[in-house]
């Protein structure tokens, strides 16, 4: 299956909010944060974080897209600890938002967070959650970017620039933070330090490699796409287990 | 249909606190009955219908019943991807309410008209489909079903004061209404076409029913229904393919009826004339006396 590319680059995001961040005693406590992983086709990484938080099993991990699995390329709600499935680009911020929206209705204090990739930011759907996040001061909306360049077929700056993207996100009312994606301690910290009661929503612009880790794989655009053979992933592991 | 839309919507939230209303920048004159009264829960969301979705999806969710509205063309084809991916894929009870569906919207032109809005929602499983023939239906229809499981696309007209003769405003989920016995003939009608095809089958002598449940498919009893006509003639507002007139040839051919079906509905695409509903209406052969026609000419 592909995606590995994209799947390593969020690797470290989604050990800070698994780890560190997210408040998720259990996968359907109702007052958990919520996560939305709005770039779905990097599923396989969530799939790692939420079997080392214990809600996945290795056999879990094992039927990873078999016949009849819960563990599909894409995210689907009916596993456990996936709160909406996702796989078509530029819907997540806006279900995040409603997320948002309808626990400052209620008045919980759970937050909101979604995961996106940057050529996500092509889809126009998005830009109108992001205006309606920062109009409404959804304080509670935290979106991470994981800005690693790349896309289906290119790099994103030959694709359709996005530069300058935290510009852009400012401009719209956004707080915005530059941190780096492959960080787990600076990721943590920026999240742990934003203003979730009060003021605009949030975008962490995570600057990371595409294929991070594995050196024949690292800002590739074909490892959007192949799959690993036996050599490849012997390989690839070898190198991240040295660089961990 | 619209007033009694915001009406019963607006009772309605006296009795449920997860009662939320959203609206695609549209409504104006008609949603202050809500509006006005629960502020706290009415988003004008802006001209953003994909994200009034995904707004709607993230909100019920959290637990919330809401509403979204718009005209019929853009709430249901502008963010259907959402629709689909969001409250039918997860099924979540978020209402979709399309006013002025068919030709409601006369002089604003096609890009207001909203002639495959049943047809396209008619594909999702899990979403029902609700088209009330009137005022008083379509009230009933949202007291009925405001807390039905999953989601629901209701499809309403503008028009506030016509009646069906013999309807009565009866609605029940799933069920078909037959307004008017008769032999040989049925006219099978739908939404806001039902007056002129009710008072066609009253001249005609032809029985009339009312489909106002489309998905899931009244099948069963449509069938029932049917099989003792030798002809039927579908009546409705949309495109020719997809919606009722489609529906009741998946019945027929499904059950294996004998009656001849007929339908009466669009299948031109827009010219660029701007006109009364009425225009529209007479033009695509849906006007009372084109039914009367239609139904009088030589087999």
């Amino acid at each position: 299956m592909g995606h590995i590319g994209s799947a390593l680059s969020i690797a470290e995001i989604l050990a800070a909010l698994y780890g560190r961040i997210l408040h998720v005693p259990t996968p359907t406590d109702p007052e958990r944060d919520r996560f939305i992983l709005s770039k779905g086709h990097a599923a396989l990484a969530l799939y790692a974080a939420l079997h080392l938080r214990g809600f996945l099993t290795q056999n879990d991990l094992d039927s990873y897209c078999g016949e009849g699995s819960l563990l599909g390329v894409h995210p689907e709600r009916a596993l456990s600890g996936i709160d909406i499935s996702t796989g078509s680009l530029g819907q997540g911020l806006s279900v995040g938002a409603g997320m948002a929206l309808g626990a400052r209705m209620k008045a919980a204090r759970r937050g909101v967070f979604v995961l996106m990739s940057d050529a996500e930011c092509n889809e126009g759907s998005l830009w109108e959650a992001a205006l309606f996040a920062a109009h409404h001061r959804l304080s509670n909306l935290v979106a991470i970017l994981d800005v690693n360049g790349q896309q289906a077929l290119g790099y994103t700056e030959d694709v359709l620039s996005l530069s300058p993207l935290s510009e852009k996100w400012r401009a719209l009312g956004w707080d915005v933070h530059e941190v780096d994606g492959h960080s787990v301690d600076e990721i943590t910290s920026a999240a742990l330090h934003l203003d979730v009661d009060e003021g605009p929503p949030h975008v962490l612009v995570a600057r990371t490699t595409f294929g991070n880790g594995v050196s024949f794989m690292e800002n590739q655009i074909r490892w959007h796409y192949l799959p690993m053979s036996d050599d490849e992933y012997t390989k690839a592991l070898s190198e991240i287990e040295d660089g961990s | 249909m619209r007033a009694a839309f915001v009406q019963t919507l607006a009772e309605l939230a006296s009795r449920d606190e997860r009662i939320v209303l959203l609206t695609g920048d549209l409504g104006f004159m008609a949603l202050e009955p809500f509006s006005e009264r629960y502020p706290n829960r009415f988003y004008n969301v802006g001209v953003a219908e994909q994200n009034m979705i995904g707004l709607a999806t993230g909100l019920a969710e959290s637990g919330f019943i809401p509403y979204v509205y718009s005209i019929a063309t853009f709430a249901s084809l502008r963010g259907y991807e959402f629709i689909r991916n969001g409250p039918v894929a997860h099924a979540l009870p978020v209402r979709i309410v399309g006013v002025g569906g068919g030709f409601e919207y006369g002089p604003a032109g096609a890009t207001h008209h909203g002639l495959e809005d049943v047809g396209v929602m008619r594909l999702q499983p899990g979403l029902t489909v609700i088209a009330p023939a009137d005022y008083r239906q379509a009230a009933n229809a949202f007291f009925e079903t405001w807390d039905t499981h999953g989601p629901i696309y209701y499809r309403i007209g503008k028009d506030d004061r016509t009646e069906v003769p013999g309807l009565d405003g009866r609605f029940a989920l799933g069920r078909n209404e037959l307004v008017r016995a008769g032999r040989r003939l049925a006219l099978v009608s739908m939404g806001s076409m039902s007056a002129a095809a009710a008072a066609a089958a009253e001249e005609l002598d032809a029985a009339a029913i009312v489909v106002s449940t489309l998905n899931p498919s009244p099948a069963d009893e449509l069938a029932r229904e049917l099989a003792p006509f030798e002809r039927v003639i579908t009546v409705e507002a949309h495109y020719v393919n997809g919606g009722l007139g489609s529906l009741v040839a998946e019945v027929i051919a499904e059950r294996g009826l004998s009656c001849k079906l007929e339908r009466c509905a669009v299948r031109e695409p827009a010219d660029g004339r701007s006109g009364s509903p009425d225009y529209y209406l007479s033009r695509h052969g849906l006007s009372k006396d084109a039914i009367i026609a239609r139904a009088s000419a030589p087999q």
